[in-house]
């Protein structure tokens, strides 16, 4: 168990501004490069897509956290709130970059692919739901809020999450195994909660 | 507001055809002494065409751009697989089956089917149904020569077109993100429309794989995924072909399929269109009714309802 004590150690040495510094710097990069030319002839797409990508992997890595620590007790909980403030940053680049220079503020469209197009819908409706999360994720609202009612509150992205995998699946054409297979871990992630869940009702209910 | 692409670059700027011959001897030469010479993949050879009117007044799309940012599913979902993956397609010999309703069945070389047909430049525009664009500058032939060369039987209505079914070179159809081989089909009236092209080239080098070597079809005025590539059957019918993304969804994928700002795909808008080549901060532009071609080709769908036959 030396790896899982290193990976323990390391990641409670590691200070959150180093969190947020690394994990904007693709975000940087992923626009010099599309300016530079670096990602193909169309590099609104690219960069809108690869945006898209890194945000559902950080929202995939928050929702790991507490499997990992169960499972492996590998305990990454103290990057637990940067992850998901970054996955709340990726999120809203991919939807800046969609407004801005994919669909070009032409507001008409936006509204009407938000109403009309399911998978616009769906990812839409992840980041508003994201927005209270990210509101809440610092000391001062934690300890307002009480733990209970902030945990209950945060529960909200085992909702957030699927719909950022349902997004995904549901723009691609035809079946394609990458959006299957995050839906997937998804699911995963999620079934083991549900699963825990019950094992720790059913505990309680023995008796004494 | 109308929006136009623009750009600086001009004829005078494409790559002369000279240059190009030289670095794809090269490569050949290279591919000849590698692989000794057997069987040949898709290398580009120097094409003779005539020069027509069609598209002169459109600004390319410059030839990396045409030959980078391909939708061709056989060698992977991504833009930039096919030019990752599509130069292990033999090409090389080429046989097409001609079948069904016609006068000249059979199972032909390319070159003794086509052979003999002389090409020309087309510059059309291409619209993709995910809302993408570009200006190609295509050489081949009108389908009409060729369906008058293989003798259309009376009573036939439609044309099927089938693409090669090769997974171990077409490494993206080990996968079934579509019910391969990849099948298409016009109604006999489009077919025989003068737009309607049989493409062997792109800039009047023959086509590299990712554009569907060795030859494909073009139709202008209907969503890219029509124009299929890389064909091997051709077969006349009376009855309307099955096509691939309609069998995969058929409620966002019509037999027609014609270029209509005014019918939206279910999962996303048709109104406009992002054209290829401009960079980070191109504007959008609008899409024009059967891609710009209404002119040509609209008495073709008279009296029909477009919204229902999408």
């Amino acid at each position: 168990m030396q790896v899982v004590q290193t990976i323990n150690s390391t990641a409670r040495k590691i200070p959150n501004w180093a969190v947020y510094l690394l994990g904007t710097l693709p975000v940087i990069w992923v626009f010099y490069a599309g300016l530079t030319g670096q990602l193909g002839v169309d590099p609104v797409k690219a960069i809108e897509r690869q945006l898209g990508s890194w945000s559902l992997q950080l929202l995939v890595a928050g929702l790991a956290i507490t499997p990992l620590r169960t499972l492996f007790n590998i305990n990454l909980i103290k990057l637990r709130r940067a992850v998901g403030v970054l996955a709340f940053f990726y999120v809203l680049m991919h939807l800046l970059v969609w407004l801005v220079l994919d669909i070009q503020l032409l507001w008409g469209e936006i509204w009407k692919d938000i109403v009309k197009r399911p998978y616009i819908t769906v990812g839409f409706a992840a980041f508003v739901l994201l927005l209270p999360l990210v509101l809440t994720s610092n000391n001062f609202m934690v300890r307002r809020m009480g733990p209970v009612v902030w945990r209950n509150l945060h529960k909200l992205t085992y909702v957030i999450v699927p719909l950022g995998g349902i997004h995904y699946l549901w723009l691609v054409k035809g079946w394609q195994i990458e959006p299957m297979l995050y839906l997937a871990g998804i699911a995963m992630l999620l079934a083991m909660r549900v699963w825990w869940a019950q094992q720790k009702k059913m505990t309680r209910r023995v008796p004494a | 507001m109308t929006y136009t692409f623009k750009t600086e670059l001009t004829h005078a700027d494409v790559t002369p055809k000279a240059a190009f011959m030289n670095r794809r001897q090269i490569i050949a030469a290279g591919g000849a002494l590698i692989g000794g010479s057997i069987a040949s993949p898709a290398l580009a050879k120097v094409l003779e065409f005539t020069k027509t009117d069609y598209g002169s007044d459109l600004t390319l799309n410059s030839y990396e751009e045409i030959t980078t940012y391909n939708n061709f599913y056989e060698f992977g979902t991504g833009k930039d697989d096919p030019a990752r993956n599509a130069h292990v397609l033999t090409t090389d010999p080429w046989t097409i089956k001609v079948d069904g309703m016609v006068d000249n069945p059979g199972d032909y070389a390319l070159a003794d089917l086509i052979g003999d047909i002389p090409l020309e430049e087309r510059i059309y525009r291409f619209r993709c149904v995910e809302a993408w664009s570009m200006v190609v500058p295509w050489n081949g032939f009108q389908l009409s020569h060729l369906l008058d060369k293989i003798g259309v039987q009376e009573g036939a209505k439609y044309v099927a077109f089938e693409t090669l079914l090769r997974p171990e070179e077409m490494h993206g159809q080990r996968r079934k993100v579509l019910d391969w081989p990849y099948r298409e089909g016009l109604r006999l009236d489009e077919a025989m429309h003068p737009l309607t092209l049989m493409a062997t080239g792109i800039y009047g080098e023959s086509l590299l794989g990712q554009n569907g070597a060795p030859i494909r079809l073009v139709v202008p005025w209907k969503y890219g995924f029509k124009s299929i590539k890389s064909i091997v059957r051709i077969r006349l019918t009376d009855e309307e072909p099955p096509i691939s993304w309609n069998m995969a969804n058929p409620r966002e994928y019509g037999f027609y399929s014609n270029v209509n700002p005014n019918v939206d795909h279910p999962r996303w808008s048709q109104s406009s269109e992002r054209l290829i080549g401009g960079g980070l901060f191109a504007k959008r532009q609008p899409t024009l009714m059967f891609n710009g071609y209404e002119d040509e080709v609209a008495g073709l769908y008279e009296g029909m309802n477009l919204a229902e036959n999408f």
